[in-house]
């Protein structure tokens, strides 16, 4: 009803299973909330965690299914909204835009065709904006999946890095 | 003139982070081994005497710190190290962690025993994920050798575990109440103080938080039996200290300084300066929280007491050099930008305020603010330092609050429309 | 105790240690201005509003969460403060959907309040507002997240008193709005419509939704008889809101309001208080010479047949089939009283004056009605009622006394008590007892059930048998209570259980400023009602023997169980994993 767009999102058995793995790893104790929905979260392609996908966590830990909104929607680094299977983040924070970070996303949109918070066609890429996670040594920085990529500071750089997740 | 020093720094490189064999072929633990034969008060003490003071940006006396949190009463008493390192240009943590992993899980252990817990959470920010697999291992590694655990060194009753933590993606997880929600399995929203953290944090317990650049100080220092320590800066601002320096310069990275080294030797020396044929615009000390001032600051030493009275703070120790090519207005608008997307959003003068200063500092930027705005920008920038719930909205104008003495054309506009 | 001295501008107070300024500075009079605090709830500390100057204090403070300390000097009123809260108060303004003069909450709202208290005319900043919207489907409960302050006191409600957490905050920043998980619609998450949550917004961010209308049409309708019935609570509420001091017992002035806004028949849900009795008792009596299941749970709460519905299904054959009073007073007036009176049935519409919000529901469920027709047509909770009463320009405290109609206006004291946690029990017990024993109760008063405490216990002895009984208010604790059945740890017969703190008295429908020590007042007021009345045990409710003599014939009768007894369905839950569910 109020989800259209990933309403249909089903829990399939083995995704089931993966998740939970995840809460056994985290002695299924509540408090570890966050790291368990990292942890689910990197086990979906489009990387988020659905509603079903909640619901389930919040009945098997078991832990209030509000408390797990509160922090999808509190942390950045977790989604309730689908994302892509590479999320590309391009740090915005002041070290990376006097860097550069500016034609650095120009880069990016160019080259996968899509504005910031749009997903390519084939669901691999989005992109994201979020603030300094710590690269300033390698600024203008990208993080894909935990990983950093810098500095991205030509755009041959920057094809290179997508050529690898192709 | 400008020279690196290694003390915090000094296993850097020397050996492999992910070996614990490796780590004790350094002599890695013979602090912890030195430090369970004397008693905690002494230990607090000597970080007392080398007035170390809280890395994280607070600068509270950790000497103090650990004594207090070792009078708590409590049975079980917790410690945390905050590695939410979140200011932007700030990733001195994250070199410690990843060069010497084992020396800060040594640190967080000699901090148990100081102040008598027997649990610490490691709270790392989720930005430095890759990480992971480093604390995972050596605190894995320092269980099976009995460096963590129960009766620890054969000490009766000396009961110490780490607890990894992530966080995920929240700038105001740095703040300790919000870093003790989120590790509660709560969204990270700051509470109010009282309770103190010391008497009542993580679960209710008993909770002493420190830094990870504080903790890893610590097995250095008690084996600085030479010294080495001591000898550098004076007064307040004694030792060495890791800054993160970043923006316009040519070699950006963490240094590692004795206190009373010059601004300039800093950016000019370690950072090589700024890229060739641009003029430096303004210095922003101690993350986006920080103040900000121009060139005039270059001359000063850089200790607690000199940036103080030269209107900066040490704060996270990040050093950001903008130069020319960035306007004042447009640096602050970035800034903001930085706090309009990281305020919890629960306290009103934080959640409003930074909406509105944004709103402001674009109407600034577009040319059609009115000096009643600019009022007005004063006005919200002095409420929310007064008046927020947590340092976040206190410190959160900071920039721009300065940027109005120091760079006062920036500012300047017609009169009412 | 210890005392703490401080000034609170420049006039000294003393205070026991642990007051929080805001306290202190109230016992001289002076009011701090607040959103976020609630004198019932853990300190939040997040409107900032209440923001005061400590000297020797850099940063200001917040009056309600800092305790005072000897020798503190607090200000309450420097340019500083004033700068302060004002400036706050413009930026929750520009926040704020501010349509005042059609918001449900106009006149009583507390943002409202501060805003003509300091005057802020204009917020001098752009309307920043995103006008949010909710998922309204429920026949309970409005949300309107553009009046939301943010204030969290709705979230507190539903969680440490009814521990449901259908509410929470989401996002952060400029973007946080208090919410329900993926913004479901109520009736999809755990939510019981207790509409406590209603009744601690300081705005008009959640209230009750509105049904007067279809009242004030039905009333001018000519073809209409028009029928009402009030809720034993709402007789010791409804003062507040003209000017009675809490706990005022206005039946009089209620009925007569009653009858000038034009029902036809003014009855009252005390009279099926005591045919709720009968039913209940018997079958607690059938029950225990049938070797049933206990401990027997009473029905009455609707926000408790929620919650059992929705979390403890497999309790269900502990719960009464006794109908509520309410649905019990439906169920006659669309039977017996057409009959009796001759009125088509097309023709009746029933009106029922509930302290509650679930009620609504309750009256919408198809067990409750009869050939697809609603046994109570429309519920009205106290604060619409309220309204009525203005609409019509009503000098409520000065209006004279009246009686209920016949026949179905007549209550017993033990009728009236139904309004308090501890009331159905202490009814009940005082019927039970002599129908099992041939004797009456002495004293008539169950002391031991009486209270303020969410969980009591008493052991009634009756006859020679002892019969452990308890009596639990607030889902928090209705769900301890639950966990205990669950495993097994609960010998108790008989257990009152009623969803709201206080029970009707602190309904979710009840006025706007209903705080526990309002419930406290209400309760004392219907003990007082109950000691006054000659009349005080149900089953000697003269319209009530004629009722079962006329029509029923005994409780419990096939007839009975057709209008007065129903049966609870487990609640489908939108995901159910439960029987792969882990459990630790």
């Amino acid at each position: 009803m109020s989800n259209e767009p990933h309403a249909a999102f089903t829990l399939s058995e083995g995704l089931k299973r993966e998740i939970d793995a995840v809460m056994d790893a985290h002695d299924h104790d509540a408090t570890q909330i966050v790291g368990i929905l990292l942890d689910v979260q990197d086990a979906i392609e489009q990387q988020y965690v659905p509603e079903p996908v909640a619901f389930y966590i919040a009945e098997t830990l078991p832990v209030k299914v509000s408390i797990i909104y509160d922090c999808l929607t509190f942390y950045s680094a977790l989604s309730d909204k689908p994302r892509a299977k590479y999320p590309v983040q391009v740090c915005r924070s002041v070290v990376c835009k006097v860097n550069e970070s500016d034609s650095l996303l120009s880069t990016l949109k160019k080259l996968l065709n899509i504005d910031v918070g749009e997903v390519t066609y084939d669901g691999r890429f989005t992109l994201e904006e979020v603030p300094c996670f710590g690269a300033c040594d390698k600024a203008p920085a990208v993080r894909i999946n935990g990983q950093v990529y810098g500095p991205l500071d030509r755009p041959e750089k920057v094809q290179a890095l997508l050529a690898e997740f192709m | 003139m400008s020279s690196e020093v290694r003390f915090i720094t000094k296993n850097f490189g020397k050996y492999d982070p992910m070996s614990i064999d490796s780590y004790l072929s350094i002599g890695g633990f013979s602090a912890l081994k030195r430090a369970v034969t004397m008693d905690g008060e002494d230990i607090a003490s000597l970080v007392g005497r080398a007035k170390v003071k809280g890395r994280g940006g607070a600068a509270y006396d950790m000497g103090r710190k650990w004594s207090q949190a070792r009078a708590v009463k409590g049975d079980h008493k917790l410690q945390i190290c905050n590695a939410d390192e979140g200011e932007p240009c700030t990733f001195k943590d994250r070199e410690i962690i990843k060069n010497d992993p084992f020396n800060l899980i040594e640190g967080m252990i000699i901090g148990g025993y100081t102040v008598k817990a027997q649990d610490g959470y490691l709270y790392m920010r989720e930005e430095y994920r890759h990480l992971r697999p480093l604390l995972q291992n050596a605190i894995r590694q320092a269980e099976e050798r009995g460096f963590l655990g129960d009766n620890i060194l054969g000490v009766e009753g000396f009961n110490y575990h780490i607890h990894l933590y992530s966080g995920a993606g929240a700038y105001v997880c740095g703040e300790g109440t919000a870093l003790i929600r989120s590790s509660e399995g709560k969204a990270g929203r700051p509470r109010m103080k009282p309770p103190f953290i010391k008497v009542s944090g993580a679960f209710a317990l008993p909770t002493c938080v420190n830094n990870v650049e504080s903790f890893a100080i610590v097995p250095h220092l008690l084996l600085d039996d030479a010294g080495f320590y001591m000898s550098y800066g004076g007064g307040e601002s004694v030792g060495t200290k890791l800054v993160s320096v970043g923006g316009n310069v040519r070699n950006p990275g963490v240094f590692e300084i004795p206190f009373g080294t010059t601004v300039r030797e800093i950016i000019y020396g370690l950072a090589q300066g700024i890229p060739s044929g641009h003029a430096l615009r303004l210095i922003q000390f101690g993350g986006a929280s920080g103040k900000i001032t121009d060139g005039r600051i270059l001359d000063v030493p850089y200790t607690y007491d000199d940036l103080k009275k030269a209107g900066v703070t040490v704060g996270s120790g990040a050093i950001l050099v903008i130069d020319a090519r960035t306007s004042v207005l447009d640096f602050l608008r970035m800034n903001q930008a930085f706090f309009s997307h990281e305020s919890c959003g629960q306290c009103t003068p934080c959640r409003e305020g930074n909406l509105h200063q944004k709103l402001l500092l674009e109407k600034l930027a577009r040319g059609e603010a009115t000096s009643e705005d600019v009022a007005m920008m004063k006005k919200i920038g002095k409420i929310m330092s007064l008046s927020s719930l947590c340092g976040l909205g206190e410190t959160a104008q900071s920039a721009l609050l300065s940027a109005m003495e120091v760079f006062p054309d920036t500012f300047a506009v017609g009169g009412a429309k | 105790m210890e005392m703490v001295h401080l000034k609170i501008n420049n006039i000294p107070v003393e205070a026991p240690k642990g007051t929080k300024i805001i306290e202190a500075a109230k016992s001289i009079n002076i009011n701090i201005p607040h959103l976020c605090y609630h004198p019932d709830q853990r300190v939040k500390a997040r409107c900032r509003l209440c923001s005061v100057e400590v000297k020797g204090k850099a940063k200001l403070l917040a009056a309600c969460s800092t305790e005072v300390w000897e020798g503190m000097e607090v200000f309450t009123d420097t340019q500083i403060v004033r700068d302060t809260q004002v400036g706050i108060l413009q930026l929750i303004m520009a926040d704020h959907n501010a349509n005042c003069l059609t918001c449900a909450r106009n006149g009583h709202c507390e943002l409202q309040e501060l805003c003509t208290r300091f005057n802020v005319l204009d917020p001098h900043l752009p309307d920043v507002c995103k006008y949010p919207k909710a998922n309204n489907t429920n026949p309970s409960l409005v949300r309107d997240p553009s009046k939301c302050v943010k204030c969290g006191r709705c979230i507190r409600a539903c969680k440490d008193v009814q521990g449901i957490e259908a509410l929470t905050f989401a996002n952060r920043s400029d973007n946080i709005i208090v919410t329900t998980p993926y913004n479901l619609s109520m009736e999809k998450t755990d939510c019981t419509l207790c509409g406590q949550c209603s009744l601690v917004c300081p705005t008009g961010a959640i209230v009750e939704k509105d049904d007067t209308q279809q009242v004030l049409d039905a009333l001018q309708d000519p073809d209409k008889h028009v029928i009402v019935q009030t809720a034993p609570a709402i007789r010791v509420s409804l003062g507040d809101a003209f000017g009675l001091e809490p706990g005022a017992i206005a039946t009089g002035q209620m009925v007569t309001a009653l009858r000038m806004l034009g029902f036809d028949k003014v009855f009252d849900t005390n009279f099926a208080a005591d045919l709720t009795i009968m039913e209940e008792g018997a079958e607690l009596i059938h029950r225990l010479k049938n070797d049933g299941v206990f401990p027997m749970l009473t029905s009455c709460s609707p926000g408790w047949i929620n919650f059992i519905e929705k979390h403890y299904p497999e309790l269900l054959p502990h719960l009464s089939t006794a109908k509520s009073p309410m649905s019990m007073f439906g169920a006659i007036a669309k039977t017996y009283y057409a009959k009796q009176t001759g009125i088509p049935l097309d023709r009746i519409v029933t009106v029922s004056i509930m302290p509650c919000t679930a009620k609504k529901f309750e009256a919408s469920r198809p067990e409750m009605g009869r050939d697809g027709r609603r046994d109570v047509d429309v519920v009205l909770t106290t604060r619409e009622l309220i309204k009525l009463i203005k609409y019509v320009g009503l000098s409520f405290d000065n209006l004279q006394e009246s009686e209920f109609d016949s026949p179905l206006g007549t209550g017993s004291g033990a009728g009236a008590i139904f309004g308090t946690t501890g009331g159905v029990m202490e009814a009940a017990l005082r019927t039970v007892y002599e129908k099992l024993t041939g004797q009456e109760a002495q004293p008539l008063e169950f002391e031991a059930v009486r209270g303020f405490e969410t969980i009591k216990e008493a052991t009634v002895i009756i006859g020679d048998t002892p019969v452990k009984v308890a009596i639990v208010h607030t889902l928090a604790s209705a769900r301890q209570m639950m966990e205990r059945i669950k495993a097994g740890d609960c010998d108790y017969t008989f257990i009152e259980i009623m969803a709201c703190p206080g029970g009707c008295i602190g309904g979710g429908g009840q006025p706007i400023g209903t705080t526990n020590a309002t419930r406290l007042k209400r309760m004392a007021a219907l003990y007082k009602l109950d000691q006054n009345l000659p009349l005080r045990k149900s089953h000697e409710n003269p319209d009530i023997i004629k009722l079962y003599k006329d029509f029923l014939g005994e409780p419990l009768s096939d007839q009975s169980h057709a209008l007065l007894h129903t049966h609870y369905h487990a609640v489908h839950k939108m995901y159910e994993f439960s029987t792969e569910a882990k459990v630790k």
